[in-house]
Formats: C-alpha cells, sequence, structure tokens
C-alpha cells in the first residue's frame, strides 16, 4: 500500500481515530482517578463531541479509504466515506451524548458509580463499532464491526447485574448473537468462495456476470441478512429484542433501540445498495442485478416484522418490554423505505430515522426518569401519574402519539414520507397493511396514556419532579418531536443533502 | 375585511385561549371557566363578523377568486432534485357557500358547550384546555382548503376527544373513548391513503411556470391538471379513481356515522359528558358529510354520478335503521344517538340526489341537525343531572313538575319530528323534494319518508313516557331549569323557530355555491368511468 494512499485513508477515518483516542484516555482516567469518577462522563461526552466535529467536517468528502493495490479493480477500499454514512454517524453522535445525559440522571447507572469508567469505555466501543458497520464495503470489515458493537453491547446489556434479568439479557443476547454472527460468516465464506472475493463493488460486478450459482449465492445472502437482521431486530431475528430491552439497563435499552438499529439499517441498506444494485435511473429508481429477489423478501420481512411486534405490544404490561416490541414494529416500517428500492424510499428512511431518534429516546427518557423514583416499569404503576408529574405524563403522551403517526408530530411526518414513497411506486396493499398496522399500534399506546390519565391518583401516586436538567433533557427531545410535526421542511432539506451513496 | 387574518384568528384563537388557561393555577376555576366562555364568545363575535361581510353571490366550491376571506401562503416549500419534484404546502383557509353555514354551527355550538360546561367540577385545567383544543381542530377542517392542512386538522381533534371522553365520562368511558379513536384513525388511514394517491396525481401549475404536485384542494378538482399515469387520473385508463373513492368514502363515512360504520356512536355519545355530547353531535357528524361535499364530490365527480344511487341507499338504511333501533332504546341519551343515526341518513339521501334543493336541503339539514340535537342533549343532560338516571320508564309526569323544561323539549321534540314552523322541516322536506324529482331514487326516497313517521313514533312516545301521566313521586323534589340552562336553551329554540319562519337567511348563504357544486358534478370529469376495478 502506497504511503499517499494511507494518508489519505487516515484522515478519511479521523472520527474513528478520535473514538478510539477517547476509549484509551477513558480508560487512563478511569485508572487515575480510581477514588472520585464524577469527571468521567463529561469526558466521555467531550470526546464524543470532538468526535462529531470531525464528522460534521466529513460532510460532503466522498472516498474510498484503505485501496488495495493488489487487486485488478482498485478503486474500491475497506471503507467508504459519503454523506450517507457521515448522517448515520450523526445519528449515532446525537443518540451517544443524549445517552450520556441519560447515564447521569439514571439511578441504575448511579448504583455502580464504581465501575462507571468501564461503562463509557464499553459505550465507545459500541460506538466505534458503529462507525465502522456505517461506512464498511468489505464483508471481513462488515463482520469485524458487527462484532466490535455486539461485544460491547452484551457486557453492557448485563452491565449493572442489580437484578437477575440483567443478566438473563446479557446471557440471552450473547446466545442469539453468536449464532447469527456464525451464520453471517457462514454466508460470507460462501460469497467469498464464490466470487473470490469480499470487497462488495468487486462482488457487484462479478455477479453481473453469467456464471454465478444462483443458489449458492442465495444461499449466502439469506445467511448475510441473519446476521443484519439480527442487529435491526427485524423478524425473524427478533426473538432476543424484548428480553434483552427489558433487561438491560435503561440507557443501553435506549442506546440498541437507536443507534444500534441506525448501525444496521445503515449497514443493510449500503450493503443491498452496493452489492445488488446494477443501475439508478433518473426518477431515483434502482435496478437490481437479477441474482436475488430482494423487494418480495423484503417486502415479505417488513410486514412480518411490523405485524409480530404491534400484535406482541398489545399484551404486554412492562412498559419497556412494550418499547422493545414497539421498536421492532418500527424496524418493521422502516424497511418500507428500503423495499420500494427507490431513492424517494432512502429518503424516507432517513427522515424517520431523525424523527425515531427524537421519539423513542424521549420516550425510554420519561419511562427512565420514572423508573427512577418508582423502580418499577409495570403499566399499573403508572395509574394517575399523568395528574401527578404533569411534565413527564404529557411529553410521554406527546412521544407516544408521535410514534403512533398522528399528526401534528413529527411521527407523522416521518410516516408520511415512507407512505409517499411506497404510493409513488404504486405499492398500494403492502401501504395499506402498514396503516392498519398503525391503527393496531394505536391501542397499546394509548393504553399507556389510559393508565396516566383514566385513572384516578391516588395518595401513592408519586409525584415525579424533573430536576432542572432533566425537565431540560426532556424539552430539548419533545419541542422537536412537536416543531418538525407542523414545519418539517428543514428535516426534509437535511435528509435529502444526505442521500449520495458513493459508488453511482 | 380584505388583509386581516379573520379566519386564522377564529381558527386558532381557541389554542390561544389553551396556553392561557395551561398558565392559569388549578384553583383559579372560575377564570379558566369564564376564559373559556369569553374565548367561545368571541368566536360567535368573529362568526358574525363574517357574516355580514360574507358576500351571498360568490360561489366558492372550485374557484378560488370566489372564495371568501382567503388566507393562502407558502408553509413548507422543499427545493427539488433530479427525482424529486419541488414539494409545496399552502396554508391555505377560505370560506364559501358549503363552509360558511358549518363556520357558524361550530361557532355556536362551542359557545353552547361551553355554557354547558360551566357545572364540570373536576379536572377543570385539563378539560378547559382539551376543550378548546377540540374546538381549533373542528373550526380548521371547515375553513381548510388544502387538502394536508384539513388531514392536520381532521386527526387534531382525535386525542382531545379521546380525553374527553375517556376523563369527563360516563361508566364504561374507557371502553368508548378507545373504540372512538380507532374507529375514526380506521376511517382516516383511507383519507390518508387517498391524500397521497392524489398528491401524485395531480400537478398545479405555479407562477413561473414550473409544475408541482399539489395537496390544494381547488387545483385537485380541476380534471386538466391530471397528470396522464397518475393512478388517481382519469386520464390514465387504469386508473383507481373508484377503490380511492370508496376508501375516502368510507374515512368520512365512519365520521358520519353511516351503517355500518355507526356502532361507536352510540356508546360514544352515552359515555361522553352532556358537553361534549352536545359537540360529537352538533359539529363532528357534520365533518364527515362535510368532507364528502368538499372533496369527494367535487375531486371525483365521475364516480359521484356512478354511485349516487349506492349514497341514496345508504341513506335510507341510516334512515330507517337508525329510527328503528332507536324506538327500542330504554336509555335517553341513547335515543337520541340512534335518532342522530337516522337525521344524518337525511343528510346523505338529499346529497345523494345530486340536485340544488337537495344538496341545499342536506346541507341545511346539517346546520338545523347540530342545533337541534345539541339541544336534545342538553336536554338529557339536565335531567341526568337532577336525577342521575336517564332511563325512559324511571319518569313520569315531569311536565307538572318541571314546565319550563317541558317547554323547551316540546320545542326540541317537535323540531326534530319536523313540525311545520321548525328548522327541520324545511330541511327534510328539501331533501325529499330534491331526491323525490330524481327518477333512479324515487323510491328509496319514498321508503326513507317512512322515517318521519317513526321519527314522530320514537319522539313522542318518549315525551309520553318522561313528561306526562301521574308523577312518579319520587321525582316530586326536582327543580325547574336555572339561568344557565336557560341560556343554553334560549339560543337555540330562536335559531330553531327563526330558520323554521325564514330559511332564506341560510339557504341563502348556501344557494350560489350549492348550485355551483351540482352543476360542476354534472359537467366535469367525463373521461373516466369505473375502469379502475
Amino acid at each position: 500500500m502506497e504511503l499517499n494512499n494511507l494518508y489519505q485513508s487516515i484522515n478519511l477515518i479521523l472520527p474513528e481515530i478520535v473514538l478510539s483516542a477517547s476509549l484509551v484516555i477513558l480508560v487512563l482516567a478511569d485508572l487515575i482517578f480510581h477514588k472520585d469518577k464524577r469527571l468521567i462522563p463529561y469526558i466521555a461526552g467531550i470526546g464524543i463531541a470532538i468526535t462529531g466535529a470531525f464528522v460534521i467536517n466529513q460532510f460532503g468528502i466522498s472516498g474510498f479509504g484503505f485501496q488495495s493495490t493488489s487487486q485488478s479493480i482498485r478503486n474500491y477500499g475497506l471503507i467508504a466515506v459519503d454523506s450517507f454514512g457521515v448522517f448515520f454517524k450523526l445519528i449515532v453522535i446525537a443518540s451517544s451524548i443524549l445517552i450520556i445525559f441519560f447515564s447521569l440522571s439514571s439511578s441504575e447507572i448511579r448504583k455502580i458509580k464504581d465501575r462507571v469508567g468501564e461503562y463509557y469505555a464499553l459505550i465507545f466501543g459500541m460506538i466505534l463499532g458503529m462507525f465502522f458497520m456505517i461506512s464498511a464495503t468489505d464483508l471481513i470489515l462488515i463482520y469485524l464491526s458487527l462484532e466490535l458493537l455486539s461485544l460491547s453491547s452484551y457486557v453492557l446489556a448485563g452491565f449493572t447485574k442489580l437484578q437477575d434479568r440483567n443478566s438473563e439479557a446479557a446471557l440471552k443476547y450473547l446466545l442469539y448473537g453468536a449464532v447469527s454472527s456464525g451464520l453471517m460468516l457462514f454466508g460470507i465464506s460462501l460469497v467469498y468462495g464464490l466470487t473470490g472475493s469480499t470487497n462488495l463493488y468487486v462482488i457487484n460486478s462479478l455477479i453481473q456476470g453469467p456464471h454465478v450459482n444462483l443458489f449458492t449465492l442465495s444461499l449466502a445472502i439469506i445467511l448475510i441478512f441473519a446476521g443484519i437482521g439480527y442487529k435491526i431486530s427485524s423478524a425473524p431475528f427478533h426473538f432476543w429484542t424484548p428480553d434483552v430491552y427489558e433487561g438491560a439497563p435503561i440507557t443501553i435499552t435506549a442506546f440498541l433501540s437507536v443507534a444500534s438499529k441506525s448501525a444496521g439499517f445503515a449497514l443493510l441498506i449500503r450493503f443491498i445498495k452496493t452489492t445488488f444494485v446494477s443501475y439508478i435511473n433518473d426518477n431515483g429508481e434502482w435496478t437490481l442485478i437479477n441474482v436475488f429477489d430482494w423487494q418480495s423478501v423484503l417486502i415479505a420481512i417488513s410486514i412480518l416484522t411490523m405485524t409480530l411486534g404491534n400484535f406482541s405490544a398489545l399484551w404486554q404490561n412492562n412498559l419497556k418490554r412494550m418499547l422493545a416490541y414497539s421498536s421492532i414494529a418500527h424496524a418493521g416500517y422502516l424497511l418500507l423505505g428500503l423495499v420500494v428500492l427507490t431513492n424517494q424510499g432512502l429518503l424516507a428512511i432517513l427522515i424517520y430515522f431523525i424523527v425515531y431518534l427524537l421519539m423513542n429516546l424521549g420516550a425510554f427518557l420519561v419511562v427512565m426518569l420514572i423508573a427512577n423514583k418508582i423502580n418499577s416499569e409495570d403499566i399499573d404503576d403508572y395509574n394517575g401519574i399523568g395528574y401527578t408529574s404533569p411534565l413527564l405524563g404529557v411529553s410521554l403522551a406527546i412521544f407516544l402519539i408521535s410514534l403512533t403517526g398522528l399528526p401534528p408530530t413529527a411521527g407523522f411526518i416521518g410516516k408520511l414520507y415512507l407512505f409517499v414513497a411506497l404510493v409513488d411506486v404504486k405499492m398500494i396493499t403492502v401501504a395499506v397493511i402498514a396503516l392498519l398496522n398503525s391503527v393496531v399500534s394505536l391501542y397499546y399506546y394509548v393504553r399507556v396514556l389510559k393508565h396516566m390519565y383514566l385513572s384516578k391518583a391516588t395518595d401513592s401516586t408519586p409525584s415525579i419532579i424533573p430536576t432542572f436538567g432533566t425537565g431540560i433533557l426532556v424539552l430539548v427531545l419533545v419541542i422537536p418531536v412537536l416543531v418538525f410535526g407542523i414545519y418539517f421542511g428543514p428535516l426534509v432539506n437535511l435528509a435529502k443533502s444526505c442521500l449520495v451513496i458513493i459508488g453511482f | 375585511m380584505m388583509g386581516f387574518p379573520i379566519l386564522t384568528l377564529i381558527t386558532f384563537l381557541p389554542v390561544l385561549g389553551m396556553i392561557i388557561i395551561l398558565f392559569l393555577k388549578k384553583e383559579q376555576g372560575n377564570t379558566i371557566k369564564y376564559t373559556t366562555l369569553a374565548i367561545t364568545a368571541i368566536q360567535v363575535v368573529l362568526a358574525i363578523i363574517l357574516l355580514t361581510n360574507y358576500n351571498y353571490s360568490a360561489a366558492g366550491v372550485y374557484e378560488e377568486r370566489s372564495f371568501q376571506f382567503i388566507e393562502k401562503f407558502r408553509w413548507i416549500e422543499i427545493g427539488g432534485i433530479s427525482w424529486l419534484g419541488t414539494v409545496k404546502i399552502d396554508y391555505f383557509l377560505g370560506v364559501d357557500g358549503l363552509s360558511m353555514p358549518m363556520v357558524l354551527l361550530t361557532a355556536l355550538i362551542s359557545f353552547i358547550a361551553a355554557i354547558s360546561s360551566l357545572n364540570i367540577n373536576h379536572s377543570l385545567k385539563g378539560y378547559f384546555a382539551l376543550f378548546l383544543l377540540l374546538d381549533t381542530g373542528m373550526m380548521g377542517v371547515f375553513v381548510a382548503l388544502d387538502f394536508f392542512l384539513f388531514y392536520i386538522f381532521w386527526e387534531l381533534m382525535l386525542l382531545p376527544m379521546y380525553f374527553l371522553i375517556g376523563i369527563w365520562g360516563g361508566p364504561r368511558k374507557e371502553y368508548a373513548a378507545i373504540k372512538f379513536f380507532i374507529y375514526t384513525l380506521f376511517g382516516s388511514i383511507f383519507i390518508l391513503l387517498v391524500m397521497i394517491g392524489l398528491y401524485f396525481s395531480a400537478t398545479e401549475t405555479l407562477a413561473d411556470g414550473t409544475k408541482v404536485f399539489t395537496f390544494d384542494l381547488l387545483q385537485l378538482m380541476n380534471s386538466g391538471n391530471y397528470t396522464a399515469d397518475g393512478i388517481l387520473s382519469p386520464l390514465n385508463p387504469n386508473n383507481l379513481r373508484f377503490v380511492a373513492y370508496l376508501a375516502l368514502f368510507v374515512g368520512f363515512a365512519i365520521k358520519i356515522p353511516m351503517f355500518p360504520f355507526h356502532t361507536w356512536l352510540p356508546d360514544a355519545h352515552v359515555e361522553a359528558p352532556t358537553p361534549i355530547s352536545v359537540i360529537l353531535a352538533g359539529v363532528l357528524l357534520k365533518m364527515g358529510t362535510y368532507g364528502i361535499l368538499r372533496i369527494s364530490y367535487p375531486i371525483f365527480p365521475d364516480i359521484t354520478r356512478d354511485l349516487m344511487w349506492w349514497i341514496a341507499i345508504f341513506g335510507m338504511v341510516n334512515i330507517i335503521y337508525g329510527a328503528f333501533v332507536a324506538l327500542a332504546q330504554k336509555d335517553f341519551k341513547k335515543l337520541i344517538a340512534y335518532s342522530s343515526v337516522s337525521h344524518m341518513g337525511y343528510v346523505l339521501l338529499g346529497m345523494a340526489s345530486l340536485t340544488s334543493t337537495g344538496v341545499n336541503g342536506a346541507i341545511f339539514q346539517m346546520f338545523n341537525h347540530g342545533t337541534i340535537t345539541a339541544m336534545l342533549f342538553l336536554i338529557v343532560g339536565v335531567v341526568y343531572d337532577r336525577a342521575h338516571t336517564r332511563g325512559l320508564d324511571d319518569f313520569g309526569g315531569l311536565a307538572l313538575q318541571m314546565p319550563a323544561y317541558t317547554g323547551f323539549v316540546t320545542v326540541a321534540f317537535f323540531a326534530t319530528i319536523g313540525l311545520p314552523s321548525m328548522s327541520g322541516f324545511i330541511s327534510e322536506a328539501l331533501v325529499f323534494v330534491g331526491a323525490f324529482g330524481v327518477d333512479s331514487i324515487r323510491v328509496i326516497t319514498m321508503i326513507s319518508a317512512l322515517g318521519i313517521l317513526l321519527g314522530a313514533g320514537y319522539m313522542l312516545w318518549t315525551l309520553q313516557r318522561i313528561f306526562f301521566g301521574p308523577l312518579n313521586q319520587k321525582w316530586a323534589t326536582l327543580k325547574d331549569i336555572d339561568s344557565r340552562e336557560y341560556a343554553m336553551f334560549i339560543p337555540l329554540t330562536i335559531i330553531i323557530i327563526f330558520l323554521g319562519v325564514y330559511p332564506s337567511a341560510m339557504l341563502d348563504i348556501m344557494n350560489t355555491s350549492v348550485n355551483t357544486l351540482v352543476n360542476f358534478l354534472h359537467n366535469n370529469f367525463t373521461v373516466s368511468s369505473i375502469s379502475g376495478l
């Protein structure tokens, strides 16, 4: 590898380098300040902020890093930097910063304050894994980044060790994760055997040729999808989600449900678009290489995911578990944007992720603040809480309404763009199924409102007045949900400028 | 009045009131109540100002320049890129003869409901804040001329309604509230789909000559704006206009409520507190029929012509079925609820005739049903507040005990039956005259006329059971109506009798627009047929 090439590549991974450096600093700081660890979260926050600055700096750049000189097609590298990647990295950064604030106010995390250095270091491990997942264009790097993310998440899921369910979550997560990453690795080896390459762009050009064994290739693709589907918790790889989400500390659950899912989606989109799309026409419609019918598979998975998620959520009495199923359902909605195989659909996914970040983290934040006080996420303990804790009650109501997708909240705009993308390619039946799903989801979201407001407050109903800081945090999430619901121009413009996936 | 944003004011004034209320303290119960009352009173004043400045000869319907009090500016604009056209959504308000009566009705009923709400006695702050939000949603639906804006207002009402029924309602309030919510959301997803479909089917030419997709209802009514391959474009031989019409119709029919989508209504009405029942019956039900007149009819005139017979059939079923079920009721409030189902059937029948007389009758019936049913629900509220029961057989001889109350009840009941000199008579007569004149639905009209007979049956029987005969001694201590209740009944009584004697006061407002609409329906969108099946 030429030195010049290496230098350029290092420029492209500056955010990742900063992240790694911060990770090292965090570990060192944990050793130095082992008596008083109050500074650790702030160090972590600064590390993420600097990373964020470097990510923003990459906006508008596109290029490949770590290009190989040995291959015949030398223009493609291990990682791709483009505005699509920058967008998802920013989603990760934004949720990481919020998660650090969440952690500061979480009583669960306060109980383990001796080990808080490891906690943040592992979060950095997750972020690093996500960053590489978002920009990886090589199957080996995809696998490695996925494992880096997963290993950190397994530990974090059971990190608090306060209850049995923490360990249960970690173990279940590990077992499911091990199986799906094994399947994925097998799929990767099959692809390598078929094409002799692990680079997505090379594979793209090779599978367009006539000598591809379609059966083996399809098998390999399904196996690889198992690994990615597990990360985005799409059916039928979603079974770990409720248990892990319920058992993990709420901060980690929230982080998994937004950041980890967004990285998984970025990977899935990049994987499909770079490997299987041969041509994009002027209307932004993608033409697939005729080796694997992604569209039908994605339609089936999307509908299955949202329907299973929504119907299972109907019966949940634990808010965390309900939100877990709801996040499965949302993975289903998000897949709709990919089903259509158009730029319009991609746009819808990006918009939906901004909205999803706000409303889902918001819902988890309120659940966490309530759990801090009453030490429970049981829906019956929410009876009358809307009267005794007005700010949290109203905020949770707004987040849940937004998750349902009713105007005038941002959730409606997210859903609207997905349905616009569907109607644009005339997939009316799919749109109707998705819309009926959102009617189903209304029932369980409103069930929470029912407990909060339709049940009378009793003397034992806790009154939870957030501190100044957490109050601001709640408002930071609530206000955009309302504002973007009424004035969504900036949202769409931002997403529109982040559609570039290099290669086409 | 040009330039003064009076429609924005009348629509968003309640939101202002809501914000004021949210800043008041819980203990300031009376301030909260009177703020709401003042806001709704100002709304009535604004509605009267609208009326005095209203041009009776301007048609509106599909023509932007003959709409009145127009406010239009760009709300969302997203620049286009190669594969994505410019997205623009307008904040577009205006009234014409179809919406003006509804704006008046909304202002009036909100005011009456605010008076009726004065005896709400717990969680006042929440109640009145939600009440005002609901008010904004209702008013917005009637003045919005952009489909997207219309939809936002349409959905805005769901949540306040859910809470108003669910928190302040009767014993089965939770069930009724969620049933209402899920039913109406189910309806509105179809409206949403059709909205998106229409968006991709028609373009609007901007001032600089570029063509962009549009949510503007008036542009969607122009058959010349449709693209050749849009899924809801009449020019596309494989269009889905027929399916879309049905979907849209179901969305609106749930709100009317049309048989067989009416089952949420008795539950919601029976469980809702009196003022909310008043709003539900007085205004919300009208949104369904208004939506059909404003959106389904002029955007899909081709399908409307094809399906008018079916709409008439459903109108007839509503009339007869509602009346029969009302006859069987033992609960006063449920009886009124089913009488609503029956009376909204007249609206459907009048609309189905596609004649000036019939449609005039339909809109007039919407207004009259709003005032009369509002009064009926208030009447139920009065007796329920005192006796805490609504069983029709629990009473008897109340006329002796509450003579003034009985007087108002008699007026309202006779207006419901359609006694001449009451407003209900005129509108029902117009509906029947209009529908009878159309050959294809003449038989349907004749059968529907039975509804009048049945209506007289259940209303008079109710009058007899509750008010006549010997006084049930249990109720010998009931007081006659107080000044607050007089304040609710008198304006409604005056309007009911005034419009019965001088219907032109209302008919003139809508007549020009209705004639334009009917002409439009018969002469536009002639290329398409039911080819989308």
